[in-house]
């Protein structure tokens, strides 16, 4: 196990030095700061002084092992706007798109596995038709819209929920429910298919024939088996949430890393940039990285086969 | 022994597949008894309806399949028409079953020991430290080496004669009358299979169980049968004790299965391999009159148009054949 662990650390090392250097070309391609950060009629002595005082004039090479060599420091530069350093303003917004992340996920769940249990196990009868066209529904609007039609209904209409903002449990409801009903029809018919899949093998029969009660069976047997693909798809999931979800913060105001991210891409503001796309890459590695070591724990064949290797 | 009435008693089995345009009848009016210790092998080729026979008996039928005729008693208790709930307890606990795959047929992501202290957990309701001991003592009963190293690996540590080993004292841990093996040795390399059928043969003998041994092949059958019945078509058409039929074989499948076995140590059996021609007819397609007349030697007009009854052509020889039929 031991092994297997240090050798998935050492490939998601090479991932993210991979990520730094993407990311930091094709901020390079995509153009300059200096032209928004100075009035239309600088000159260009002006524009050359900004761009030296920013280091833009050196090589590109020299540009990304400055930023690499501070970032090992912790420090990500300085927004260009508001002159923060980035590493906070980032740190000051990731509570946020954590906590919506974590209650989309759960809400997800909560909803999903048992529609995607009783289906497979109801398999073909109406509830199992019922319940999977009603996911294809959650899965088919897209959160926005859902998000506008849910604060008409329960903020403008009844008045149960606030529309926007961060700080009470009342607040997340609707941006949690908004994210998660898509990833519900997408857990939902995962788990259908693969429990569908794990109850035809030979050791379901198996654990039947030993007079287990069904419960047992599928609780146990089946469901562990069935959790494995599962787990990847949360893990991949939860990564993609932890990105911060532009549309949803956006609808609802919700203080997190995505509207950030969106705002520093239209002020070209780089080291915001830079820094928090490195920053939410090695989030979504590390959390695959977690998902491959739950795999161990949840498959023994995982771990030593790989290690064996 | 005659007189001993059977432990089980499989009376008219009927098993239908029931299909979008009706249900298909795959296996037809079968009747057999398995006495108290003996050994009953069911032999015949694939899609015979053997593995379904036995899966029936412990209502483990997959959907979409169900009895549609006839009954299945222990010991006068209808297994049939038993409750779910009652059925669940003979399982593995009164009747217990071992598969063909050891690959597949344990779960890949519990321990063998959690798999083998489960069976006691459940029939026997002990705790999680008294089954696991129990189980230790179980895995050494047939010989799996040091029992108290495996019970905390998993499936993928275990060769598969292992695991055919674990799945044996998972199937005997409760003591059960009856043993359902289905192609118990087919998956495992030869001499694996020879130690397999050895252990088998012992426990049988140390406990008592009665064994329904399934098997394709008649040289396996031969080994550890006391009375056999050979299946065709969903249709017992030749049941004998071992000894009886093959120095005996009165159906012509069942020499044509002989045939079909390699025979070293036999002088009148000429060195050829024999196979049976043709092939099983699919279900639902079967032949009119006897259903393996298409493909027997010996066929006359009345084995295309009329089934034979089944003859007593000696003692508990019971044999389903015109020609028989007209010898007797």
């Amino acid at each position: 196990m031991l092994s297997y662990v240090l050798k998935r650390l050492s490939h998601t090392l090479l991932v993210i030095v991979g990520i730094s250097i993407v990311s930091f070309v094709f901020l390079q391609l995509s153009g300059d700061p200096v032209g928004l950060m100075l009035p239309q009629d600088a000159t260009s002595q002006q524009i050359e002084d900004l761009r030296h005082k920013l280091g833009l004039d050196d090589p590109v090479v020299v540009q990304y092992l400055r930023f690499v060599g501070n970032a090992l420091r912790g420090d990500l530069g300085r927004s260009l706007f508001s002159n923060e350093p980035v590493a906070a303003l980032i740190l000051e917004r990731l509570p946020a798109t954590v906590e919506l992340a974590f209650f989309s996920m759960a809400f997800a769940l909560v909803i999903a596995l048992p529609i995607g249990i009783v289906s497979a196990l109801k398999r073909g009868t109406l509830i199992d038709t019922a319940s999977m066209v009603l996911a294809l529904f959650g899965l088919s609007m897209p959160h926005f819209w859902l998000g506008i039609m849910m604060i008409m209904l329960f903020s403008v209409q009844l008045g149960w929920l606030p529309t926007s903002g961060r700080g009470s449990f009342a607040q997340i409801i609707m941006p949690a429910a908004a994210m998660g009903i898509s990833m519900v029809a997408l857990f939902a018919r995962l788990t259908r298919s693969t429990l569908l899949e794990v109850l035809g093998q030979d050791y379901v029969r198996t654990a039947r024939a030993k007079g287990l009660p069904e419960y047992i069976v599928i609780g146990k047997h089946a469901l562990k088996n069935a959790m494995i693909p599962l787990v990847t798809m949360i893990g991949m999931e939860f990564g993609l949430l932890l990105g911060g979800a532009v549309i949803i913060e956006t609808v609802f105001a919700w203080p997190g890393v995505g509207r950030l991210i969106v705002q520093a891409i239209m002020d070209r503001d780089y080291p915001v940039v830079q820094g928090a796309v490195m920053l939410l890459s090695m989030i979504f590695v590390i959390v695959n990285l977690l998902v491959d070591l739950a795999y161990g724990w949840l498959d023994p064949d995982v771990s030593l086969r790989r290690a064996s290797k | 022994m005659e007189a001993a009435p059977p432990l089980l008693e499989i009376d008219g089995l009927s098993i239908d597949a029931m299909l979008a345009d009706g249900p298909v009848r795959l296996v037809d009016g079968v009747t057999l008894g398995l006495r108290a210790g003996e050994v009953l092998g069911l032999v015949g080729e694939s899609g015979c309806g053997k593995s379904l026979l036995s899966y029936s008996i412990l209502r483990l039928l997959a959907p979409g399949l169900r009895i549609s005729g006839g009954d299945i008693r222990l010991e006068g208790r209808s297994l049939a028409t038993l409750p779910e709930r009652k059925i669940r307890a003979m399982r593995g606990n009164e009747i217990s079953m071992i598969f063909q795959e050891p690959m597949t047929a344990l779960n890949p992501v519990f321990t063998i020991g959690d798999q083998v202290a489960e069976v006691f957990r459940t029939h026997q309701r002990l705790s999680r430290p008294q089954a696991r001991a129990k189980a230790v003592e179980a895995l050494a009963a047939v010989g799996v080496p040091s029992p108290e190293i495996r019970v905390g690996q998993y499936p993928a540590d275990l060769s598969g004669g292992m695991r055919q080993r674990v799945m044996i004292a998972m199937a005997l841990a409760c003591r059960p009358k009856i043993l359902i093996a289905d192609e118990p040795t087919t998956a495992l390399d030869t001499t694996i299979q020879a130690q397999i059928l050895e252990l088998m043969r012992g426990l049988q003998r140390n406990f008592g169980t009665s064994i329904v041994f399934i098997s394709h092949d008649l040289g396996v059958v031969a080994e550890v049968a006391d009375h056999v019945a050979v299946l065709y078509c969903g249709r017992v058409v030749e049941e004998a004790p071992v000894a009886e039929l093959f120095r005996n074989p009165r159906h012509p499948y069942t020499r044509g299965l002989m045939g079909a076995v390699p025979q070293p140590d036999a002088e009148d059996m000429p060195d050829v391999l024999h196979e049976i021609k043709g092939n099983v007819p699919r279900p639902g397609h079967l032949p009119g009159g006897c259903r393996f007349h298409p493909r027997c030697p010996v066929a006359r007009d009345i084995c295309r148009i009329s089934d034979p009854p089944r003859v007593a052509v000696g003692a508990q020889h019971h044999v389903a054949c015109w020609e028989a039929a007209d010898a007797s």
